[in-house]
C-alpha cells in the first residue's frame, strides 16, 4: 500500500513546494505552480480538447454500442460469440499495434488523423461497455421484460426506450464515467496518431516535464483528483444501484 | 418477423461497421503491409529477416520480454499477500481499499513516470535522501536505468493484480479452513494444500494478463527518456510515427510479431489453465 501511496504523496508534495533541489524536504509551500498553471491559456485548452474529445466519444460509443449489445443479448445469443471474441481482440491488441494498422490504413489520404484516433477509442471502450450492458441487462431479466412489453402491444423500439433504457441508466451511466476516464488518460494514440496538432493534457503534460517539474506535477494533481472525483461517483452510483436491487 | 430483423439490423449495423473500420481493417492492413516491400510493391518477407537478423531488434524482444516477466513476477507475488491482507480487513475498509487499488490503477503512463521522476530521478526525493545519509546509489541505481524502469513496470501492475486476485479469495471458503483445522491442519499445511492449488489458476491467468500487459506497455518508458529504451513497442511507435525516419512497413512487421507474443501468452494461459483445473478435479 505504502508503494502505491508513496508517489502519490510526493507530487503532491512537489506541486506545492517552493524550492527543492538540494533538501530532502521541501523548503516551503506555494501555490503559485497551481496559479502559473491556471493561468496559462495552453493547458486550459488542453484541459477542454481532452475533455470534449474524451466526452464526445463516450457518448458517440454508448449510442453505438448500447443498442447493439441489447439487441444482440435479446434477440441474437448466437452472435455474442462473436461479439466476446472481438471484446478478447480489442483487450489483447495494445495501443500501439493498433497505431500502426491505423496509420497505414488512414493516412494521408484526407481524413483528420483526430476522428481516426476518436474511432479507434471507440473500439478500445467496447470491452468496458459491452461487460457493462451485458451485465446490467441479464440483472434486469430483459429478455423476459421484452415478452411482457409486447405482449401488452408495446413495440420492440417503444419497449426499448421506455422499458430498458431507463432501468439499465444508471448502470450504463457507470460504464460511461469509466469509459471517460480510460479515455482522458490515453497516450499512446493520441501521441503517434496526431502528435502536437491535437494537445490533450497528456500531451500538454509531456511536453511540460522537460520544461518545469513544478508545473507538471501540478498538472498530474489536478488529474489525479479529476480521477478521484470521477472514481467515487463510480461507487456511489454503483452501490446506489445495487442498494436498489436488493429493495426490489 | 420482419420487425424484429430491422431492429436488429438497425443497432448492429453501425456496431459491426465500426469494428470493422477501427478494427479488423486496421490491423489485417497492418499484416498485409508487414509482407510488402518499403514504399509500395510486391511481397517479401525481408521485413522479417531483417528483424531476425538485427541484433537490435532482438535485443529490444529479450528486453520487452525480460522486463514484462520480471515485472509481472514481482507484481502477482506482492498482490498475492496484499490481495490475501485485504480480505482479512473489515468489510468496509475492505471497500475503500479497493477503491483507493482502482485509483491509483489509473495511475500509469505519463503522470506515473513523472512521480518517479519526482522521487527517484536525478534530485529526487530518495536520491538526495540517500545523498545526506551519505550513501551514494548513483553508481548502481538510476530511474533511468533498467531496474529503475521495473519498479515502474511493477507500480502499474501492482493494483491491476490486487483487482484481478481478491475476487479470487472469496472462492475459498472459511468452513474449509475450519475443517482442516479440525482434521489437525496447520495454517501453513492449509494454504499449500487447498489454499494454494485452488487459487493457481487465477494466478497463472493473472500472471499472464500482467505480462501480456507490460509487453504492450508504451507511454511509462517513453515518458522517462523518449526513444531511448530498446523495448519493442518504443521501436514500433519511433518506426511508424517517424521520430528518427518512419518506416511503417518494418513497423508493422514487429508490431505483427508483438501481436503474436501476446497471443501466444494468452493460447498458453489458456491451455494451463485447462490442464491445471482438469488436475484438480
Amino acid at each position: 500500500m505504502l508503494y502505491l501511496f508513496l508517489p502519490v504523496a510526493a507530487t503532491v508534495l512537489y506541486s506545492l513546494a517552493t524550492e527543492w533541489n538540494s533538501t530532502v524536504l521541501p523548503e516551503g509551500l506555494t501555490l503559485k505552480w497551481f496559479a502559473e498553471l491556471y493561468g496559462d491559456p495552453r493547458f486550459l485548452q488542453a484541459f477542454g480538447r481532452s475533455f470534449v474529445l474524451s466526452f464526445l466519444t463516450t457518448v458517440v460509443a454508448v449510442v453505438i454500442i448500447v443498442p447493439a449489445v441489447f439487441s444482440i443479448v435479446v434477440y441474437a445469443p448466437r452472435m455474442e460469440k462473436l461479439v466476446q471474441l472481438f471484446v478478447m481482440l480489442t483487450y489483447a491488441v495494445p495501443g500501439v499495434i493498433m497505431a500502426v494498422g491505423l496509420i497505414r490504413t488512414y493516412s494521408g489520404n484526407g481524413i483528420p488523423m483526430i476522428v481516426i484516433t476518436a474511432g479507434a477509442y471507440l473500439v478500445g471502450l467496447l470491452p468496458y461497455l459491452y461487460q457493462g450492458t451485458r451485465n446490467s441487462l441479464l440483472a434486469l431479466h430483459a429478455r423476459s421484460l421484452m415478452e411482457a412489453a409486447e405482449l401488452l402491444g408495446a413495440s420492440r423500439w417503444q419497449a426499448f426506450v421506455r422499458i430498458i433504457v431507463p432501468n439499465i441508466m444508471s448502470g450504463i451511466f457507470v460504464s460511461a464515467l469509466l469509459s471517460f476516464s480510460i479515455l482522458f488518460g490515453e497516450f499512446v494514440l493520441i501521441n503517434i496518431l496526431v502528435g502536437g496538432r491535437y494537445e490533450t493534457l497528456q500531451l500538454y503534460l509531456y511536453n511540460k516535464l522537460s520544461a518545469s517539474g513544478h508545473v507538471a506535477s501540478a498538472i498530474t494533481v489536478t488529474y489525479f483528483v479529476l480521477m478521484a472525483i470521477i472514481t467515487s461517483l463510480i461507487v456511489r452510483f454503483t452501490r446506489r444501484s445495487f442498494a436498489r436491487k436488493e429493495v426490489s | 418477423m420482419k420487425r424484429f430483423a430491422s431492429m436488429l439490423l438497425v443497432t448492429t449495423i453501425p456496431f459491426f461497421a465500426m469494428i470493422a473500420l477501427f478494427l479488423l481493417v486496421p490491423l489485417l492492413s497492418m499484416i498485409e503491409g508487414s509482407f510488402q516491400a518499403e514504399g509500395g510493391g510486391g511481397f517479401t518477407i525481408s521485413h522479417y529477416q531483417e528483424i531476425f537478423s538485427n541484433s537490435y531488434y532482438l535485443q529490444a524482444f529479450e528486453n520487452s520480454v525480460l522486463i514484462s516477466f520480471l515485472s509481472s513476477l514481482i507484481g502477482i507475488i506482492a498482490a498475492v499477500f496484499a490481495a490475501y491482507a485485504i480480505t482479512r480487513f473489515p468489510q468496509s475498509l475492505q471497500q475503500r481499499v479497493l477503491v483507493i487499488t482502482n485509483l491509483t490503477s489509473n495511475f500509469a503512463g505519463i503522470p506515473l513516470a513523472f512521480a518517479f521522476i519526482v522521487l527517484l530521478g536525478n534530485s529526487g526525493l530518495f536520491v538526495l535522501l540517500a545523498k545526506q545519509l551519505g550513501i551514494d546509489f548513483g553508481q548502481s541505481f538510476t530511474l533511468y536505468s533498467w531496474s529503475g524502469l521495473t519498479l515502474v513496470y511493477v507500480y502499474f501492475q501492482l493494483p491491476l493484480a490486487v483487482m484481478l486476485l481478491y475476487p479470487l479469495y472469496h472462492a475459498i471458503q472459511k468452513q474449509w479452513m475450519e475443517a482442516a483445522e479440525l482434521l489437525g491442519a496447520s495454517p501453513w499445511h492449509f494454504w499449500l494444500r487447498i489454499g494454494f492449488p485452488v487459487l493457481f489458476p487465477g494466478i497463472v491467468g493473472t500472471f499472464s494478463i500482467l505480462f501480456a500487459n507490460a509487453m504492450g506497455a508504451y507511454a511509462s518508458a517513453y515518458a522517462l527518456t523518449g526513444s531511448n529504451y530498446n523495448l519493442v513497442p518504443i521501436r514500433i511507435g519511433a518506426l511508424v510515427s517517424g521520430d528518427i525516419f518512419a518506416r511503417p512497413e518494418l513497423g508493422s512487421a514487429l508490431a505483427v510479431l508483438l501481436g503474436m507474443t501476446l497471443a501466444a501468452a494468452l493460447v498458453v494461459n489458456e491451455w494451463l489453465t485447462r490442464k491445471i483445473r482438469r488436475d484438480l478435479s
